[in-house]
Formats: C-alpha cells, sequence, structure tokens
C-alpha cells in the first residue's frame, strides 16, 4: 500500500507526535478527507442507526468532492468496539463517529492512542481533547407529544413501549408526562418495558396488550414501526420515533420524534476540513434542528396550533420542558422555578415524576 | 444419473488434509464470483479478506503486526470454547449453550471487582478467573443435572439458558450492580490494574496463551488419558462403553464442566481485557461461532485453535472489507455461511467415496 | 375494529403471538419424525419472511404466502443436499444454514427497510364474526391461523392414520429396516426437509406479511429456535406443538401485560419467563421416560448411507 503522508496544517502543531503514530494514521491514498461511522446495528434497521446513516449520506452528498465516508455496521458494543475504532484510526480516517453509547470507553482508550484523529461519541459523557460527545434533546418534542396526546385522548390513558432504562429514555417517559399533564393533570400513562431496541413482533404485543388495557394512544421509545401499525388497525392514535413512520400508519401517526443528524455531520466535519474542530460536548434540540417533529397530522386544527406554539416557544427558549419545581414520584421536589434542571441532572436522570403510577427498575 | 457415497472402508487420509484445501479452493471461487457481482475487483477483495489480515507473516513490517495480534485476541475466545465443545461433541454431549455459560463466567468472576472495587492483590487476578471458570461449570451443570436425572434434551435446555443468562446481566448491570458514578448508565465500574489481565504490548493479553494451553491440555487429554479413551468410545459406541463400564451420566457431567468452564473463563477473561467492565453485551456471540469453530476443527481441540483463527480471519477481513471496499456486513455472513457448507460436503469425502451412476438402479444393501 | 375488552385483546394477541411458533414447529417435527435434525429454522424463517414481503408489495400477501413457501424450500433443499446426499454433520450444517439465511434475506432485504408491507387481511364472515368474544377468536383471524390448525390436525392424521405416516415414523425409527424393507430412506427424508422449509419459511412469511407488515433485519428475533424447543417440548406429538405455542405465547403476552399493574417486578425476569418455562416443561415432558422413548424418533440426527 502506497503511504503519501499528507500534512495538514492543523497538524503542524503535533507533529512531534505525529512521527510516531503518523505512519498509523496516515495510509490513506486518496487526497479526500476520510469520515467514518460505527455503528451499532445494520444500517437497515428503519430506526436508530438508518437516521445516523442519513447523516452520513447528506455528508457524502454536501461535500462528496472533499470527503470520502466509510462505515462498519453492526458492530456489537463489547470486545469488538475498540478494534473497529482503532481499524478506522488506522486506515486514515481523520475524523470518527461512534454512533452508540456502549462504545463510550472504547473510544476514549483510542484516542489516547491516536491523538490526531477527531472523535466524536454519541450519547455518552465522557470527552478528552480529541473527544466530543454529541446528543440530541430528544426529551423537547416528547414534551409537545405528552401535550398532543393529552388533547387527543379520550380515555386519557396512554401506554408507552419502552427498551431499556437507561436515562434519556426515563427523561423521556418523564417529559412526555409532563407535557401531558399541563393539559390534563389526571393524564395516565401504562408502561411496558420490552428489553428490546427493536423486535417488531414483541413491540406488536405490547401494543395490542396496551390498548386491550384502556389505552388509546401509543408512545415508543423502541425502533420499529409495528407499534404504529397496531395503532392504524384499531383505530387509534401514535406517534413515531427515529424516523417519520407516517407511511406504515397515515391514520394514526399524529407527528414523529424525529433524530436528525445530517446538519451536525455536516457541519462537523466542515470544521475538520477547515481546521477548527474542537472537541466539545454539544447537546442540541429543536432549536439546533436535531430533534425535528414531523408534519402534525390525524388531530384538530386547534391540537396542531397548539404544538404548533409549543414547538416555537421551546425553540426560543420560553417553554421548558424540565423547568422547575418539578414533584417526583415520592413527593419531592426538584428544580427552581422557571429554571430547567441542570443538563447533569437529566443525563443522570432515574426517578419518575408523580402522576406515574409504574416502578422504575432500579 | 445420480450421486452415490461409497462408504470407504477406513477414513482417506489424503482426504483429512485435502478436504479443507478443496473447500478453501471453492470458496475462493464463490467468493471471487460473488464480488464479480459486486461490481468488484475479485482477487483485490479476496486479498483484504483473507490475506490483509495475515501481511505480517511476509512483511514483517511493525506496522502490520496489529492486524495479527487482533486476530489472536479475536480467535481466543472462540478456541478455548471450541476446544471444550470437540471434547463435549465427540462424546455426543451437546451443549449449544456456551454462550449463556460464558456469561454466566463473566458475571461470576465480575463479582469480585464489584463488590470489593478496592482489593488490588495478584490474588485478586487469580481469583476472578477461578470464579469465571466455577461460573461457567455453575451455569452448565443446570442442563447436565437435567439431562441426567429427567433426560431433558440438553440441546434445549442449554440454549434457553443462554437468553437467561443474559437477561441476568442486563438486570445486574441496570440494577444492582451499576456503577454509581457512571450517570445511571447501565455498566458497572471500570476494572483496573489487578483486575485486568496483564497484556504484552496493549493488545495481546495473557487470555490468548490460555487458548494454546487449553488446546495442549486437551490434547494430551484426549489422546493419552483413560478418560479420553472414555469419552471417545462413549461418543462412537454408547454400548460398548457400557460394556467397558464407563458411565454415560459421568460422561455429561465431565462434558459439561469442561466445555462449561472453559466458556466461563472465556466470558471473563474478556472482561478482563477487551471489554474491561461488566455490560449489557459482553460477546458477539462467541458461545455460537464457538459451535462452527469445534465443528470445522474436527472436534479435535488443536484442530479448533486453528479452525479459530480461519473464523477470526473471516470476521476481520469482513470488517477490512466493509471499511475499504464497501462491501456489505451481510456478504461477510453469507460468505461464513458458504464457507461451512463448502468445508462440511468436502468433509464427507473423509468417510465416503463420492461415484456417479448412470442408469443403473443400486442394490438395495444396508450400510455397515 | 371495535374496542375489545383486556381479556378479549390478550387472547387475540396470544393467538398471532403463537402461530408462527406453531408453523415453524409443526414442519419441524416433521423432519424430526423422519430422523432428521435441522437447526436452520432460524435462517429458513428470515427468507421466508423477506421473499414472501417483496413478494407481497408486487402482487399481494396471498401471493406472497407461496413466495415465502417457496424460499423456505429451497434452503431447505440445500441443507438436504448436504446432510442426505453429502453425509455432513446435521448439527453444523443447521447452523450454518441459520447463518446463510440471516445473511441472504438480509442482503435481499436491503430495498425493502422502511417500506410498509402488504398486510393479511382477517376474514370477516357476516354475522359470526360480529357474535360477542366468540366472533372475533373464531371468525374473525387471518387465513393462516385456521391454516395453521388445520395443518396441525392433517400432520396428526397422516403421521398416525397412514400409509405413509408409517413410512415417515419407521425411516426415522430405524433407517435400516425401512430401507431392508424397500423403502427410500433417502427421497422420504428429502420430502419432510422440504416440508419442514416450506413451513418455516410460511411462518417467517407470517411476521413480514400479518404479525408485524414490514421488514428489518434480525425480525424473526430466535423465534425459530423457540420451534425447535416446541417440537421436544410436544414430545415429537403434533397435539402438543399446538398446545406448547400457545402456551409459550400465553406467557410471553401476560408477562407483557402484567408489568402494567405496577407489582415492580424485573422486566428481565418477565422477559425470561418464557424460556424458564420451557426448561421446567421439558423436564416434565422428558421426566415421563416411557412417553418420551416412545416418541423420540430413534434415529434423529444419525447419517445415513446406504450401501451400493
Amino acid at each position: 500500500m502506497e503511504k503519501e503522508f499528507k500534512m495538514k496544517k492543523w497538524i503542524v502543531a503535533a507533529a512531534a507526535l505525529a512521527v510516531g503514530v503518523g505512519l498509523l494514521t496516515a495510509s490513506a491514498s486518496a487526497a479526500k478527507l476520510k469520515a467514518c461511522w460505527l455503528y451499532v446495528g445494520p444500517v437497515g434497521d428503519g430506526g436508530y442507526t438508518y437516521q445516523h446513516d442519513l447523516g452520513r449520506k447528506e455528508v457524502e452528498k454536501e461535500l462528496g468532492d472533499k470527503v470520502e465516508t466509510k462505515y462498519l455496521e453492526n458492530v456489537a458494543e463489547g470486545p469488538d468496539a475498540e478494534r473497529a475504532i482503532e481499524r478506522f484510526a488506522r486506515e486514515g480516517c481523520k475524523i470518527v463517529f461512534t454512533t452508540s453509547f456502549g462504545f463510550m470507553d472504547a473510544t476514549i482508550k483510542v484516542a489516547k492512542k491516536y491523538p490526531k484523529v477527531f472523535f466524536e461519541h454519541a450519547t455518552g459523557y465522557k470527552q478528552a481533547k480529541n473527544v466530543a460527545t454529541y446528543n440530541a434533546r430528544f426529551y423537547e418534542g416528547r414534551y409537545v407529544m405528552g401535550e398532543i396526546a393529552a388533547k387527543m385522548s379520550k380515555t386519557g390513558v396512554a401506554g408507552y413501549i419502552v427498551s431499556f432504562p437507561i436515562p434519556e429514555v426515563v427523561m423521556g417517559i418523564n417529559s412526555f408526562m409532563l407535557g401531558a399533564q399541563s393539559v390534563n393533570p389526571n393524564f395516565k400513562v401504562k408502561i411496558v418495558w420490552v428489553n428490546s431496541w427493536y423486535d417488531p413482533g414483541k413491540e406488536s404485543d405490547a401494543a395490542k396488550v396496551l390498548f386491550g388495557q384502556g389505552a388509546d394512544i401509543m408512545v415508543q421509545h423502541t425502533d420499529s414501526t409495528a407499534p404504529l401499525q397496531i395503532a392504524q388497525e384499531q383505530g387509534k392514535l401514535g406517534f413515531g420515533q427515529s424516523s417519520d413512520m407516517i407511511k406504515f400508519a397515515p391514520k394514526a401517526q399524529l407527528t414523529a420524534n424525529t433524530d436528525s443528524w445530517g446538519g451536525y455531520y455536516v457541519q462537523e466535519v466542515k470544521k475538520v476540513l477547515a481546521g477548527t474542530w474542537k472537541s466539545q460536548d454539544t447537546w442540541g434540540g429543536m432549536a439546533q434542528g436535531m430533534v425535528v417533529l414531523s408534519p402534525f397530522t390525524n388531530m384538530p386544527d386547534a391540537v396542531k396550533a397548539m404544538a404548533e406554539k409549543s414547538v416555537a416557544d421551546i425553540k426560543a427558549g420560553t417553554l421548558l420542558p424540565f423547568a422547575g419545581p418539578i414533584t417526583k414520584q415520592d413527593g419531592t421536589v426538584v428544580g427552581e422555578k422557571g429554571k430547567s434542571l441542570s443538563d447533569k441532572d437529566l443525563n443522570s436522570m432515574n426517578w419518575y415524576v408523580k402522576g406515574i403510577d409504574d416502578k422504575l427498575p432500579q | 444419473m445420480r450421486l452415490l457415497l461409497e462408504k470407504r472402508s477406513e477414513h482417506s487420509h489424503t482426504m483429512v488434509y485435502l478436504s479443507p484445501v478443496i473447500a478453501i479452493g471453492l470458496t475462493l471461487v464463490t467468493g471471487a464470483i460473488i464480488f464479480a457481482f459486486d461490481g468488484l475487483n475479485p482477487l483485490e477483495a479476496l486479498y483484504v479478506y483473507f490475506l490483509e489480515p495475515l501481511k505480517y507473516l511476509w512483511t514483517f513490517a511493525p506496522d502490520d503486526l496489529w492486524s495479527l495480534e487482533q486476530l489472536a485476541v479475536k480467535a481466543a475466545p472462540l478456541a478455548l470454547i471450541g476446544a471444550g465443545l470437540s471434547v463435549s461433541y465427540l462424546a455426543n454431549v451437546w451443549n449449544i449453550g456456551a454462550e449463556g455459560q460464558l456469561t454466566a463466567g463473566a458475571i461470576f468472576g465480575s463479582a469480585i471487582p464489584v463488590m470489593f472495587p478496592e482489593w488490588q492483590s495478584p490474588l485478586t487476578l487469580v481469583l476472578m478467573l477461578v470464579f469465571g471458570v466455577l461460573g461457567g461449570m455453575a451455569w452448565a451443570s443446570i442442563p447436565a443435572f437435567l439431562k441426567n436425572r429427567f433426560g431433558a434434551s440438553e440441546i434445549l435446555t442449554s440454549l434457553m439458558l443462554v437468553y437467561v443468562a443474559g437477561l441476568l446481566l442486563d438486570w445486574l448491570v441496570r440494577g444492582p450492580w451499576r456503577d454509581p458514578g457512571g450517570h445511571n448508565f447501565p455498566q458497572t465500574i471500570a476494572f483496573s490494574d489487578w483486575q485486568l489481565l496483564p497484556s504484552f504490548d496493549g493488545t495481546l493479553h495473557i487470555g490468548t496463551l490460555f487458548a494454546v494451553i487449553a488446546a495442549a491440555a486437551l490434547t494430551v487429554l484426549m489422546g493419552r488419558s483413560l478418560k479420553g479413551f472414555e469419552i471417545r468410545v462413549l461418543g462412537a459406541s454408547p454400548r460398548a462403553g457400557r460394556f467397558a463400564g464407563f458411565s454415560r451420566k459421568g460422561a455429561v457431567w465431565f462434558c459439561f464442566m469442561l466445555s462449561g468452564g472453559l466458556a466461563g473463563l472465556a466470558g471473563i477473561s474478556e472482561v478482563m481485557s477487551t471489554v474491561g467492565q461488566l455490560q449489557p453485551s459482553i460477546s458477539p456471540g462467541y458461545g455460537f461461532t464457538a459451535i462452527i469453530v469445534a465443528f470445522l476443527g474436527r472436534l479435535n481441540p488443536i484442530g479448533a485453535l486453528v479452525a479459530a483463527l480461519a473464523l477470526a480471519i473471516s470476521y476481520l477481513g469482513g470488517e477490512a472489507a466493509q471499511v475499504s471496499l464497501q462491501i456489505s456486513d451481510k456478504i461477510a455472513k453469507v460468505f461464513q455461511g458458504i464457507l461451512l457448507f463448502y468445508i462440511l460436503a468436502c468433509d464427507s469425502m473423509i468417510l465416503y467415496r463420492p461415484r456417479l451412476i448412470f442408469n443403473r438402479a443400486p442394490a438395495a444393501v444396508p450400510a455397515e | 375494529m371495535q374496542d375489545h375488552g383486556e381479556l378479549l385483546s390478550i387472547i387475540l394477541t396470544i393467538i398471532t403471538a403463537s402461530t408462527p411458533l406453531l408453523l415453524a414447529a409443526i414442519g419441524e417435527l416433521v423432519v424430526e419424525r423422519s430422523g432428521v435434525l435441522n437447526l436452520g429454522v432460524e435462517g429458513m424463517m428470515a427468507v421466508g419472511a423477506v421473499c414472501g414481503f417483496g413478494t407481497a408489495l408486487i402482487f399481494g400477501p396471498y401471493v406472497g404466502i407461496f413466495a415465502a413457501i417457496a424460499a423456505g424450500v429451497l434452503l431447505s433443499l440445500l441443507f438436504a443436499f448436504l446432510t442426505l446426499s453429502l453425509v455432513s454433520n446435521q448439527v453444523a450444517t443447521g447452523l450454518a444454514l441459520t447463518l446463510l439465511g440471516l445473511g441472504i434475506s438480509g442482503l435481499i432485504g436491503v430495498g425493502y427497510v422502511g417500506q410498509p408491507g402488504a398486510k393479511l387481511a382477517h376474514i370477516y364472515i357476516p354475522l359470526l364474526s360480529d357474535i360477542p368474544w366468540l366472533g372475533p377468536i373464531f371468525f374473525g383471524q387471518d387465513v393462516l391461523v385456521y391454516f395453521s390448525l388445520a395443518l396441525t390436525a392433517a400432520v396428526g392424521y397422516v403421521l398416525f392414520r397412514t400409509k405413509l405416516g408409517l413410512v415417515i415414523r419407521a425411516v426415522g425409527d430405524s433407517h435400516q429396516s425401512a430401507h431392508a424393507l424397500g423403502y427410500g430412506v433417502i427421497p422420504v427424508r428429502y420430502a419432510c426437509v422440504a416440508f419442514g422449509g416450506g413451513c418455516a419459511g410460511l411462518a417467517g412469511g407470517y411476521l413480514s406479511m400479518a404479525y408485524t407488515p414490514q421488514w428489518v433485519e434480525n425480525m424473526t428475533a430466535g423465534r425459530g429456535w423457540i420451534a425447535l424447543a416446541l417440537v421436544v417440548f410436544a414430545s415429537w406429538l403434533p397435539k402438543r406443538v399446538a398446545i406448547g405455542a400457545y402456551l409459550f405465547g400465553m406467557v410471553s403476552i401476560l408477562g407483557l401485560a402484567v408489568q402494567t399493574k405496577g407489582l415492580g417486578i424485573p422486566s428481565q425476569l418477565l422477559t425470561s419467563l418464557p424460556y424458564i418455562v420451557t426448561i421446567v416443561a421439558l423436564v416434565i415432558i422428558s421426566g415421563n421416560r416411557a412417553l418420551t422413548r416412545a416418541n423420540t424418533p430413534a434415529c434423529l440426527g444419525q447419517p445415513f448411507v446406504p450401501d451400493r
């Protein structure tokens, strides 16, 4: 393999280190910048990984003449992660996006070995000089979904299908509930943990059971379209997750809480091209365009107007989903009036707000 | 025209060695065709797939050592588990649940650093490994007991226990064993110093040695000891085994303890090296892949070692091909399936001689 | 569709959850009765699911069903060729088939991700389907639900009441004697393996066309393995396969239903219940030695080579 060692301006500063590591990292033969993505699922999951890959494709489209993208899919969190990330670094990738929480420690380890490669880890909390973190404030969308659910529900009960009790998911449940309570203080939610990110069969089972138990709106924090399809079939309503699922449930989807990574990825890769990349913690929401609610459908205009206003308020920063004071399930109160809970509190959330009857798995 | 197999009077020794060569040759040809269909240069694709991971062997460039080390690390758990399963399958004891025993071993061994995070001494390391082995054995003892006591199919009980072990691990790392400083994310504290396996240079760790030692030890056991003889007799002919006074139940226990213990060792070794802590997913299906390894290795511990390396190459090659040639990871899976099919097909040439018969009805004489 | 009470909707959910298991298991039962162990059910289901889905997009779900069956048969014939004609090890070949099937299905399905599929409609019989309770359960399912039950009955009849069944069982119990009596051991096994493949393909098709009309990779999610367990659980008796499939479906659905009752039972425990119940059931069934011995095909998994 030919080793054409291209020195970028921003490398010069680290020239001393480059002698040692440079040989390893710069085996690229093309002049294009290499940007690489590590996925935990198959790009064909139609949900989480699929959305990240759409983001990668957007980078190809926008910067295709300057950037070459690569990805590894279906890499399990565990023994394979570190090797996969290191492979990227050795292949000459200049920026590596590791898109699942479980890749955190592996990313940090490899980043230490390859100080000139930039890493971005999604949904984690460990940073380093060449490791940035990024995530989206999905809970913002869920607050609006809660408001819509409380308006649209006749029974006053929503079914909520969830994967695993990590802070992000708990945050989503709480935000949804706070939104719903702002409309109907007696709103109820029934929660089922399916212990999987996607298992269409099981998710559809859970949806059927929840509808049978009196819920008439389905919320999910799992990736498949199955719960929405069941809602459509039974003449009930529901919300899409990760991507717009309106094709699967044209009569049932109220809106979908979609991840939109493309803009962020393009911006970060551009920074690398310009030599201005810096490690940081990005937690963008609706205002940054990282969380997008797909068009509001299957609801009266009044509800639609309310939802649109909430979205605008959240973007403007005047509506804070986690504004204090918030009463926890156990009766204690957290947060100051008018101020949101801190990002740190949100990121380690392991309690329910008052009004949720479920017991959070501890 | 029809295909007829003729039983050879004895194993064809040529075929024992020739069969894998033919299989690999056929796989390469099929692979080249698939790649060509995908619009790739077949030779380049095959090179990336099968040879690049081994490049160090002829370049001796320090840069290429990396792939070789990764290969050893990837192959180690497969070889370790595969060696145990080889012995087990030889005795007709069908332990399909090594993945669960691996998980149980990881859980048992990790109990020490999770409960006594401050305790750092060489003894910590040894005890963790011992607990790992015991954990694997404990999990394997369930199907062994159910088989011997109730005659319940070990294929299915051991398989069902894989799911149960996975969910137990999931519950532990999300609940009682969660790292208090870990922002409520599902993982235990990160292990350190004596809670990790010493490594030679950051990548290659002593866990890889376990695989070599296990393969050597089991070869001696199977070839030189009475126990090995007993296992082979019971596997080949349970009746003969009974006459010789060998206990079928004893063999079931022995095989499950052996294969379960080795799977447990593989589990704790992974946690103590490549993973570094307990988390919901600690193995990309090593316990299942090891079944393939055992068969590819012809149910021979040394063979398992070689087969583990071959499978590791196909994994690493698949990864490299994804990155440098954008070959879908699905193709890698199909490739492994095809390779396995060819090897299995060629293997039958060891015992049988194929013959094409033209328009002649075969005489109906039962075999043996 | 009108609102059902909680109990009724749980019953209906159990029926849909159990049907693919029953379809795959009844096919594998016939395979194993003929003395062959095909562990590749999961792989055949996956390929059935994707082929059925793709065909249904163009020609509708009823044609999709046949495509799913055909795909399962095709893949099973590959297994049959290796294990029966080339006498390769059945356990290893079955595992390889699973690997291959999951890979191929992912490859075929690349273009189908994110596309809504064609759903197999539930039947509607005027008056009968409207009877409260009984209507939706007995006269309001999709055709495959009835087909799976009819197939179970038919397999039971053929295996134990006809000459064909006698031959299949003879081949599975003692291939040497069956061969000596002049029955074609290999052709019978080929046919049984193909039947099992068709059933597994159909079960996969049920997932992608009736259960959840969509395609995602690995959507079989381990159901093929459960089907294998059900066959042993049923001690190779068709009636019990149906009972087992429905029992398994019931335990998994109740596990979901119980969660909303706020009892604080770890969801992992509830999720693992079906597996634990299967183990317990296996123990109980296997503990009854007389029954197991009478029904286990004696030649299960053993290679057969006729001498010249």
